[in-house]
């Protein structure tokens, strides 16, 4: 049997990928945990593009994932500095506990 | 010749700027000189007008002078500054600034060691050009920045000695008296402007004649209120009743401001506006009456209260109020002619009666209650000779010049029918009375024993007493034009109204009436102030009610008090004060404060810092976004299939609302 | 074929989520993120992304991810409790959650026009890319990469500096000690 497989599936996973995603920023209390499922969020919507790509033989959705790729490890690295920093100045990395607003 | 007009009130005002600005710093000299030069000017520049037109020129008048540049036009209102120089302003003019003049020269002397000299030539100066403006003025706007201007000359120099706490009250009181005539005036003003269109004098008067008589807009309702509206106008500002209460307490100003403001021009000003806008009166009978009606009562009710006054200087403005009342009655009784001739001469009587008080004020050092004067007459003489002239002058003993205009005024009045009748009667009645308390003036200032023997009367310096005998021989002859040459010299400007006198006869017959009677006031006034007798004390004694009333001024202003001012300062205080200042107004910006102040502490709580509370909000917020994308554009646009067909960059972009 | 491997790769796509959030220390969630992204390699196979399938393992499971597990053995912070520390978060974020999922559900399978994925379809069936036998995948996004869009790969480059340069300042150690607040 060589069914193929409807692209509003990948789109479906994809868009449940994402809703776990924001799930985990909600109920999760370290940082980086969170951090994480910002990742998880972005992967998600790079499955959704080279789904699209795939459906419209489209190279475009392609680049763009590459792009995606780019800035979110760009921006993983900035955010782990900071989260470093945050640690060092607050010994913690419990969101809850770091809701001062200065310094 | 045109041109010279400017300098008429011009010259003042340059006299004005420069005292007012640098007198202080000048020399008192220097003052002196810069006043006398500005008025002196003013009255040559009139002369020089004047005598252009003597002998046949006068076919000339008038004269117009109007500025290049329009001072309003705007749409349909046109106004300029426009200066008029015909018969009734060239007499108007010479009364003023010659007038004017002698009293500049007499404030020399008065005014002298005051320590705001030069304030004051500055006033009387601006004072100068507003009148002359006022009397010069073309158009009825024009009369009326006049009109306003003489009102703060006035309010200025009766506050002169603003130190004073009653002088304060007193300027305050008269401007605000006076504004409420010149709310009268205004609405005058736009009744006019609505029905004419225009409001220049000569254009007003022109459409008026153009319109015929029985026009159902012009007659009747609509010139009535507008004549009504400029009565309240003229009332207010020549002291009519009801709104003659400032006055009176005009004379805590300097006593030649009394002389030159409250007597001889700018009380006058009313009477001059409505022989100026007599046209307008002419065809507005009932208003011609109302006139009549005010001015024989201000002038009988006027009187009364002088014969109870002890203050030289109050008994003096009752009788310029009941003075201007004749005026008045002449003008009602289309007399216009017979008004002005007794202006002019009231201008010379009055205004010496006022400085001959001034100079026997400031010979006792001060002195103005008469109860403690008498015995005056050898020690300050010339001051004493002049008064008398007054005095006899204002009373109406021919020849001198007060008898002729008089008579003018109370004839025209009897033959206007049986309503002049009466108001001929009032006035002969008041003649009597004035009579009777001119001389009981005369009497208890100057004759009989000296009251206050302490205080050593010392006679006036020459700069005061050159301006009273010229007043002296002005009062004299003044009158010996006649009243038949001054009417057909006015009569271009005020129209033909006199019918020609009926019979000499009864001319002469009124005449003799009205001196009758003022021999019998000098007779009344003989026996009961002559010697200094018990017979008043003892009349008033016998008539207690009545002569508290006159004593006290019949309490009008405190009926005014109590009436109109009281109750105009609790709403002040307590509506506006509280209910509408500190409740609505303070309560609508501290409503804004407290909306602005509660919505920040609503929104404080939104900046907790708590990240999974942002996160949330954020999910929320793009839950919202997205369903608003999908139901304002679902279903009829969502087409996926035409996405591969689109161009480069829209590839991510989902075309809701694209139609296939 | 594609249907099984698809429902495989999906099926421990979607375990490795649900793991990251029940995890309550941050390394386990880390190597289940890692389980993730390596299926979506797997799928980015599937549907002819040979390049990004590459790409994700080398860029994302090998680099970002490893970069989240030094940081995390770094930071050593230990398990997390599961607190309720906003009551926003529950009441609010929840069903925005469950909303968004709907909205983009409701989308994707009312939307006409999608087809099927299959296995080894090649891009350039409308691009008239590439020449008729050299339709590789890596060749085609490569071709326009460097063709039109050579300016912001160009920027990217820079970006990539300047989030080292950034990381670098914000995670050095200034030395002395900061205040430390509880």
């Amino acid at each position: 049997m060589n069914l193929d497989v409807p692209i509003s599936w990948y789109l479906l996973l994809s868009a449940l990928l994402f809703s776990l995603g924001v799930v985990g920023f909600l109920i999760k209390r370290n940082l980086i945990t969170i951090f994480m499922s910002i990742e998880l969020m972005l992967n998600a919507v790079n499955l959704s593009f080279v789904a699209f790509a795939s459906q419209w033989h489209e190279v475009k959705g392609q680049i763009f994932v590459f792009f995606v790729m780019v800035v979110a490890a760009a921006e993983a690295a900035v955010g782990l500095a900071i989260i470093i920093a945050v640690f060092r100045a607050r010994a913690t990395l419990a969101v809850d506990r770091i809701d001062r607003m200065k310094l | 010749m045109n041109g010279l007009l400017w300098l008429i009130p011009l010259l003042p005002l340059a006299g004005f700027l420069l005292n007012g600005i640098l007198g202080r710093r000048l020399s008192n000299l220097l003052v002196t000189t810069i006043a006398l030069a500005a008025s002196l000017g003013s009255f040559v520049t009139v002369l020089l007008c004047a005598n252009g037109f003597s002998g046949g020129k006068l076919a000339t008048l008038p004269l117009t002078a109007v500025a290049p540049q329009p001072w309003i036009a705007l749409g349909a209102l046109h106004v300029d500054f426009a200066l008029v120089l015909d018969q009734l302003s060239l007499t108007m003019l010479l009364v003023v600034t010659g007038v004017g003049f002698l009293i500049h020269i007499y404030s020399v002397g008065y005014m002298h060691g005051d320590s705001g000299y030069a304030r004051y030539f500055s006033y009387l100066n601006l004072f100068l050009f507003f009148m002359t403006t006022l009397v010069l003025a073309g158009n009825i706007l024009v009369m009326f920045v006049g009109w306003e201007g003489v009102g703060l000359a006035s309010y200025l120099l009766i506050g002169f000695w603003f130190q004073r706490k009653s002088a304060a009250d007193a300027g305050k009181k008269a401007f605000l008296v006076n504004r409420v005539g010149d709310f009268g005036f205004l609405i005058g003003i736009f009744l006019l402007l609505a029905n004419f269109g225009t409001l220049g004098f000569s254009e007003i008067s022109a459409k008026l004649a153009a319109s015929p008589a029985q026009s159902p807009i012009l007659t009747g309702g609509v010139l009535t209120a507008i004549c009504i509206c400029l009565l309240i106008g003229a009332a207010g500002k020549s002291a009519q009743l009801p709104l003659y209460i400032w006055l009176p307490d005009a004379m805590e100003g300097p006593t030649p401001v009394s002389a030159l403001i409250h007597a001889a021009t700018m009380v006058t000003a009313g009477v001059y506006m409505i022989a100026r806008t007599h046209f307008l009166f002419d065809r507005a009978p009932v208003a011609l009456a109302a006139v009549a009606i005010v001015g024989a009562a201000t002038a009988i009710f006027a009187a009364t209260i002088g014969l109870a006054q002890n203050d030289i200087k109050r008994v003096l403005a009752y009788s310029t109020i009941s003075q201007l009342g004749y005026m008045f009655l002449a003008c009602g009784v289309a007399a216009y002619s017979a008004a002005i001739f007794h202006l002019v001469t009231h201008a010379f009587f009055k205004a010496l009666l006022f400085l001959a008080a001034g100079s026997v004020i400031h010979s006792l050092g001060g002195e103005q209650d008469m109860r403690k004067m008498g015995g005056l007459w050898k020690k300050i003489p010339v001051t004493f000779w002049t008064m008398t002239i007054a005095v006899f002058t204002i009373a109406g003993f021919p020849p001198l010049a007060a008898f002729f205009s008089k008579d003018a005024i109370l004839y025209a009045a009897f033959v206007q029918g049986p309503g002049g009748k009466l108001l001929w009667f009032v006035g002969l009645v008041t003649a009597l009375l004035t009579s009777l308390y001119m001389f009981r003036l005369w009497y208890m200032t100057f004759l009989g024993k000296a009251r206050s023997p302490e205080v050593h009367p010392h006679e006036s310096p020459w700069t005061m007493l050159a301006p009273l005998i010229v007043l002296a021989l002005l009062s004299i002859g003044g009158g010996w034009i006649g009243i038949e040459r001054f009417t057909a010299f006015l009569t271009p400007v005020v129209g033909a109204h006199q019918q020609a006198s009926a019979s000499p006869h009864l001319e002469l017959i009124l005449s003799g009436a009205a001196v009758a009677v003022a021999l019998l006031g000098w007779l009344i006034a003989h026996l009961f102030y002559c010697e200094s007798s018990s017979r008043p004390a003892q009349l008033a004694a016998a008539l207690p009610t009545g002569y508290k009333l006159l004593a006290n001024k019949y309490f009008v202003d405190e009926i005014y008090g109590a009436a109109i001012v009281r109750p105009l300062l609790a709403i002040s205080k307590y509506f506006l004060g509280w209910v509408v200042d500190f409740a609505i107004l303070g309560g609508a910006a501290w409503l804004l404060a407290g909306i602005a102040n509660f919505a920040g502490m609503i929104l404080q709580r939104w900046q907790s810092g708590n990240l999974r509370s942002y996160a949330a909000w954020l999910a929320a917020a793009a839950a919202a976004l997205l369903l608003f994308v999908l139901l304002a554009g679902w279903p009829q646009s969502l087409n996926l299939s035409l996405l591969h067909a689109e161009p480069f960059y829209n590839i991510t972009v989902l075309h809701f609302g694209a139609r296939p | 074929m594609h249907l099984v491997l698809f429902f495989l790769f999906a099926g421990f796509c979607l375990a490795g989520a649900v793991n990251l959030l029940v995890q309550s220390h941050p390394i386990n969630s880390a190597l289940s993120l890692i389980v993730v992204m390596v299926s979506l390699a797997v799928l980015y196979l599937l549907l002819g992304a040979e390049f990004l399938a590459i790409a994700q393992i080398i860029v994302y499971a090998g680099a970002v991810m490893v970069l989240f597990t030094f940081v995390v053995m770094l930071l050593n912070d230990g398990r997390e409790e599961l607190t309720y520390g906003s009551h926003v978060a529950r009441s609010v974020g929840f069903p925005a959650v469950v909303a968004i999922f709907a909205v983009i559900a409701t989308v994707i399978l009312r939307a006409e026009g999608l087809g099927y994925a299959h296995l080894g379809a090649g891009l350039n069936a409308a691009q008239g890319l590439g020449t008729a036998k050299d339709n590789s995948n890596l060749v085609v996004l490569s071709q326009v990469l460097f063709h039109e869009l050579l300016l912001p790969f160009e920027v990217t480059s820079v970006l990539i500096l300047i989030a080292i340069l950034g990381a670098v300042a914000l995670a050095h150690s200034e030395g002395a000690e900061r205040t430390v607040e509880k």
